[in-house]
């Protein structure tokens, strides 16, 4: 059963890409920092290069933590749906394949928040 | 000279029948099926509405004499609460905040329970039940009223009162509980029966108008107190029609057992996540704490709606699959909702803070395996920050979820440091849950909850801007432009507690009461 209806009935999706002028969602949630409420969610070009989002979006989004500032990035573990992922800082989020409403998340081995709570 | 005679008496059973079932009558000229066209698609199967019973035997005339009683008394108490500065009375200030959530929040709600059980009780073939949902209809809109009329009276002195219906409709976290009754007036009556008056009455408003009514009353607020209680009366009669049709439904038909237990896995649920601002509304924004939300809930739902599941029983009703995450979240959930309001601070139409040390260590006590160990730290550090001028305030919109549209918050059942991440592709799209109930409540019905209005994806849609705008005018503020748009009077109805005129004003005019200059 996809919907109980008295008839026939399609729901109209209210997110789909092309109601972003250009743009599409990406989420991206930084593990054991749950100072941030909830993953953060940003509506991107699909030709924004993955590395400037690293270098110039998530420092305002995330630079407030204490943290933020010992980030080894070489070691960062990235994940994409659940699933460990390898992002290239030069290409382009499409060349990365980050589709509209993809879940991003990166762990930075051995910070765990504010001691070691995970906030 | 003509004897008057006297006349008989009706008993109580007459009456009954007299103003329910006499009210009915057979269709001659069109088919039921025309009349009544929602009794049947959602597959419920009522063969006699005639065996269903209001538990309560009431009739139109004698409601009408029980609440005007009620409603008088009432009003005489918030009449003698304004005149008399009753608003100097409550222990401080933060505590009108956790009222602003009820105005905007939970008011609205009343109302929309009104139009579903006014449709409810159309839409219904038996006379009895559309009788009983009519009057609870006029229950309904009486607690819009009467909450409106109480709760105004703080508008004359404190930010954040004045706007309370435009909100509802447009403001991010408001889409929760709008959310939650919208799925439920869109659904078939049936299934709106389940949903409100059965999970909604049963684990909502228990929790809503006992324990957090009481701590209105531990913190003098006396004119929600007195609405509450008033409230609460006919919540009780409430329940019992909920109950009484559920009975009724899986006495009709074997084959209406797993629609309903369906049902109420997802109303439960559902009604869960909305409680999420209950439980930071009773161990954050009440001064004087009456109990914690982990023991409201043990009290209100382990203890009585385990009782009521029981009696279920025997109809094969099982207690819902969700039951063990909510017992794992109950040590977590308002100190989560609470560090999330705090973050988004600057975006709601009330107040937030963080809470001082006695709170802590009282926090502390009452949820001693996971306060100090998750959440102190982290409260702390925001504190400190706060102290040397650096609050806290999150600028990134959260990502949300699809189905109760709660910001992805909450936990991995079991590991409250990883947040839940669930995710479904439908139809080329992808969606996102911050649980597997959520999840599966989308896969039940995906048609109805891909059209879901997120907020956050609206306000990136650009549709969350007042009139008039233009995002592609120099200098504009998309931010700015949502707040206005959301008649959120910035600097003055959102951030944080200390310092702002609310905290300031409270305390000035406290001080003229006790002093003469």
């Amino acid at each position: 059963m996809q919907v109980a209806a008295v008839k026939d009935y399609v729901g109209v999706p209210r997110d789909v890409v092309d109601n972003f002028h250009g743009n599409q969602l990406v989420y991206i949630g930084w593990d054991d920092h749950l100072m941030f409420a909830a993953p953060l969610a940003f509506p991107f070009p699909p030709t924004l290069r993955f590395g400037d989002i690293v270098e110039k979006v998530l420092p305002g989004a995330y630079g407030y933590h204490p943290d933020w500032s010992k980030i080894d990035w070489s070691k960062v573990e990235w994940m994409k749906s659940g699933e460990p992922w390898t992002p290239h800082f030069n290409r382009t989020l499409a060349e990365n394949g980050i589709g509209h409403k993809d879940a991003l998340r990166f762990r930075t081995p051995g910070l765990t928040g504010i001691k070691g709570s995970c906030s | 000279m003509d004897m008057q005679v006297p006349k008989k008496k009706l008993g109580l059973k007459e009456r009954y029948t007299l103003m329910t079932r006499d009210l009915a009558w057979d269709t001659t000229y069109q088919t039921k099926e025309k009349v009544y066209p929602y009794a049947d698609y959602e597959g419920i199967k009522i063969h006699d509405w005639d065996k269903w019973e209001d538990p309560f035997r009431l009739t139109m005339d004698a409601y009408w004499k029980y609440q005007a009683e009620k409603e008088r008394k009432l009003y005489a108490i918030i009449d003698a609460y304004s005149q008399s500065n009753g608003h100097l009375g409550v222990t401080d200030a933060r505590y009108l905040n956790a009222i602003k959530i009820f105005l905007t929040a939970v008011t609205p709600l009343e109302y929309m329970a009104h139009r579903g059980f006014a449709h409810v009780g159309r839409a219904f073939p038996g006379a009895g039940a559309r009788v009983a949902c009519q009057m609870q209809a006029i229950d309904e809109m009486r607690h819009a009223q009467t909450q409106i009329h109480s709760l105004s009276n703080y508008n004359k002195y404190y930010n954040g009162f004045h706007d309370a219906p435009h909100m509802f409709d447009r403001v991010w976290y408001l889409s929760v509980p709008k959310s939650f009754f919208d799925d439920a007036i869109t659904a078939g009556p049936f299934e709106f029966i389940v949903s409100v008056g059965f999970s909604f009455e049963y684990v909502l408003t228990n929790l809503l108008f006992v324990p957090f009514v009481s701590g209105a009353a531990y913190n003098g607020d006396m004119g929600t107190m007195t609405f509450g209680f008033s409230a609460q009366s006919d919540e009780a009669r409430h329940m019992t029609l909920g109950l009484e049709c559920i009975k009724f439904i899986l006495e009709q038909d074997p084959a209406n057992l797993p629609i309903v237990q369906r049902w109420i896995d997802k109303w439960c649920w559902r009604g869960v996540r909305l409680l999420s601002i209950v439980a930071m509304m009773m161990d954050y924004m009440l001064p004087k704490r009456v109990m914690s939300w982990k023991e409201a809930w043990e009290i209100y739902f382990e203890e009585n709606g385990g009782a009521l599941f029981k009696d279920l029983a025997r109809y094969g009703i099982k207690m819902p699959a969700c039951a063990e995450q909510i017992r794992q979240e109950k040590d977590h959930l308002s100190h989560q909702v609470w560090a999330t309001f705090y973050n988004y601070g600057g975006a709601t139409d009330f107040h937030t803070w963080m809470p001082t040390e006695d709170e802590m260590q009282w926090l502390s006590q009452k949820y001693p395996d996971t306060f100090d160990k998750y959440y102190r730290p982290r409260f702390e550090f925001w504190r400190e920050q706060q102290e040397k001028g650096n609050r806290f305030y999150n600028k990134t919109l959260p990502m949300l979820c699809q189905t109760c549209q709660i910001p992805m918050l909450f936990t991995e059942p079991g590991d409250p440091t990883k947040i839940c991440y669930r995710e479904r592709s439908y139809k080329g799209n992808k969606y996102h849950f911050c649980s597997d109930h959520c999840q599966h409540i989308f896969d039940n019905e995906p048609e109805k909850y891909v059209q879901a209005w997120l907020p956050v994806h609206q306000i990136y849609q650009g549709n969350c801007f007042p009139e008039g705008a233009d995002p592609t005018a120099p200098g504009f503020d998309p931010l700015a432009a949502v707040l206005e748009y959301y008649r959120l009077n910035v600097g003055h109805d959102n951030g944080e507690f200390e310092g702002s005129e609310d905290h300031r004003n409270f305390e000035a005019w406290r001080g003229m009461a006790k002093r003469n200059d």
